[in-house]
């Protein structure tokens, strides 16, 4: 049974969010983590335009933060996020992994550990291959694990590292993604 | 399309073969082992962050377990004091979240100004570059002459590169910018030289500071200083240890001294919640409430 998800997404990473975010039913439970390559800007307005798309709460992680059903959280820009084993979210500045800080590669490695087989890993447009590690070792502890079509993707390179991988378990187009997430986590 | 054509497997990374609960059970035992063999007691800090650097270790020195990680550690010195700096972040930059050093001026200089005497305890300094930063800014407010700086981190190496005040050419633009935003009086090159394709910073700064070794879990108390800094350090710290830290500083701070932690960090939460006064939550300044003895 799925207890969590992590999404990790870059360039064309706005619009895919949006995309999967308006797919969810208003009473979707499970907690989604989402790293989008952002550097150093702020994703507040970001936060705000997907706030008129559902009713879920959205919000930056807090370090230490409990984590909550019905609940959107972002890495904050210029810190990566962590899942903590004991269900915490917790935040940090170590050195750039993928040339990315926050990275995604280190929210799925951590949140794995913390979920194990019960951990859903999604992978979105991008132009680089942070990620793809991570959603290996999601594979690797029995998790489930989507890419989107690396041939419709908005920036093919990111799904595409992940699929030279691992084997994910589905390979699918932006606009099926939403609906096989709630069908997973059904 | 690109993708397809290196359709190829790539080099497998390294995935720990241990479930879950094996790994906690043995990231548990390493650091107890640790603890009794080297003292270093990193049994209360955050899992998700040690295990990376573990989980990292194992795959360059392609040892499969963390069980056997521990029998390495504590049969090898110097394997530890090498994996040692791997768990340790040391990432910093000159006048870090430049919005803090600014509301530091407008709230904690004209407090400071009044005393005639000022110890500053900077805790977690890295490479020193905040140390710095921090001396620059007492220096432009005619503070510095009169000021004490103690800079403590537990790691010998950073506190040995923060001594030299030595850093690279490359960030200096990042750390100009800072320096405006943190509204800084002149220009930030006016403190250093470069030389070499690095730069080096005027030995007038380093004067009123002190660089010492101090762990903040297994080290005592400072006496009586009228401000502490410790910024990104509680991050990498569970609840319980950064309880046990702030109740450290709260110890060693004078009556009304300040507390100033990292951007997400805070005393929200904490068991000292109540016993400091919140000067701004964003730039994450604090005061001590006075303590008045019973008498
Ligand atoms: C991310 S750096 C923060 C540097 C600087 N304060 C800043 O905000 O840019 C964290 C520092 O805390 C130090 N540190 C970690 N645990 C410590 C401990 N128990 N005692 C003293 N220093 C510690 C590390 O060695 C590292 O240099």
């Amino acid at each position: 049974m799925i207890k969590a998800i992590a999404i990790g997404t870059s360039h064309g990473g706005i619009q895919a969010i949006k995309t999967i975010v308006a797919a969810l039913p208003p009473d979707f439970k499970i907690p989604i983590f989402i790293v989008l390559h952002i550097g150093r800007n702020s994703n507040i307005s970001f936060i705000e335009i997907l706030r008129k798309l559902t009713r879920l709460t959205i919000k930056e992680a807090e370090e230490k933060e409990k984590i909550e059903q019905h609940t959107i959280y972002f890495a904050p820009p210029n810190y990566h996020l962590q899942v903590e084993d004991n269900f915490t979210l917790s935040l940090s500045t170590a050195g750039k992994v993928n040339f990315s800080r926050p990275s995604i590669d280190i929210l799925f490695e951590t949140a794995c550990w913390a979920y194990g087989d019960e951990l859903l890993g999604v992978l979105l447009t991008g132009a680089n291959n942070d990620g793809a590690n991570g959603l290996g070792c999601i594979k690797f502890r029995g998790g489930a694990t989507i890419v989107e079509n690396p041939k419709t993707a908005r920036a093919p390179e990111m799904p595409a590292s992940a699929i030279r991988l691992c084997t994910p378990d589905f390979i699918l187009d932006l606009n099926d993604i939403g609906k096989k997430i709630v069908e997973l986590s059904g | 399309m690109q993708w397809e054509k290196n359709n190829h497997k790539e080099s497998s990374p390294f995935f720990y073969e241990g479930d879950n609960d094996l790994m906690n059970i043995e990231v548990r035992l390493l650091l107890e082992a640790i603890y009794l063999r080297y003292g270093y007691d990193f049994r209360h800090y955050s899992k998700a962050h040690l295990k990376r650097r573990i989980s990292h270790r194992l795959s360059i020195s392609h040892i499969k377990t963390i069980s056997q990680l521990q029998d390495k550690i504590l049969w090898d010195r110097q394997f530890f004091f090498e994996f040692l700096e791997d768990l340790s972040i040391n990432v910093t930059e000159m006048f870090r979240d430049p919005e803090c050093f600014l509301e530091f001026r407008k709230s904690i200089i004209p407090v400071l100004s009044t005393y005639a005497f000022i110890k500053i305890w900077i805790a977690g300094c890295a490479t020193g570059e905040e140390v710095y930063s921090l001396a620059i800014l007492l220096e432009e407010e005619n503070l510095l002459n009169r000021t004490q700086i103690y800079a403590t981190d537990f790691n010998k190496n950073v506190l040995n590169a923060a001594r030299q005040g030595i850093y690279s050419n490359q960030n200096m633009d990042l750390y100009s910018r800072n320096y405006k935003k943190a509204g800084g009086k002149k220009e930030l090159s006016d403190y250093y030289t470069s030389k070499y394709g690095s730069v080096i910073f005027d030995k007038s700064l380093i004067k009123r500071i002190v660089f010492a070794d101090h762990n903040l879990v297994t080290d005592s108390v400072f006496s009586e200083v009228h401000l502490i800094s410790c910024r990104n350090v509680l991050i990498y710290f569970e609840k319980k240890l950064q309880n046990h830290v702030i109740g450290l500083f709260h110890k060693s701070l004078s009556n009304k001294g300040f507390l100033c932690l990292g951007t997400k960090e805070s005393l929200r939460f904490t068991n000292y919640e109540d016993k400091f006064t919140t000067i701004d939550e964003k730039a994450k300044i604090y005061r001590k409430k006075p303590i008045y003895s019973k008498k």
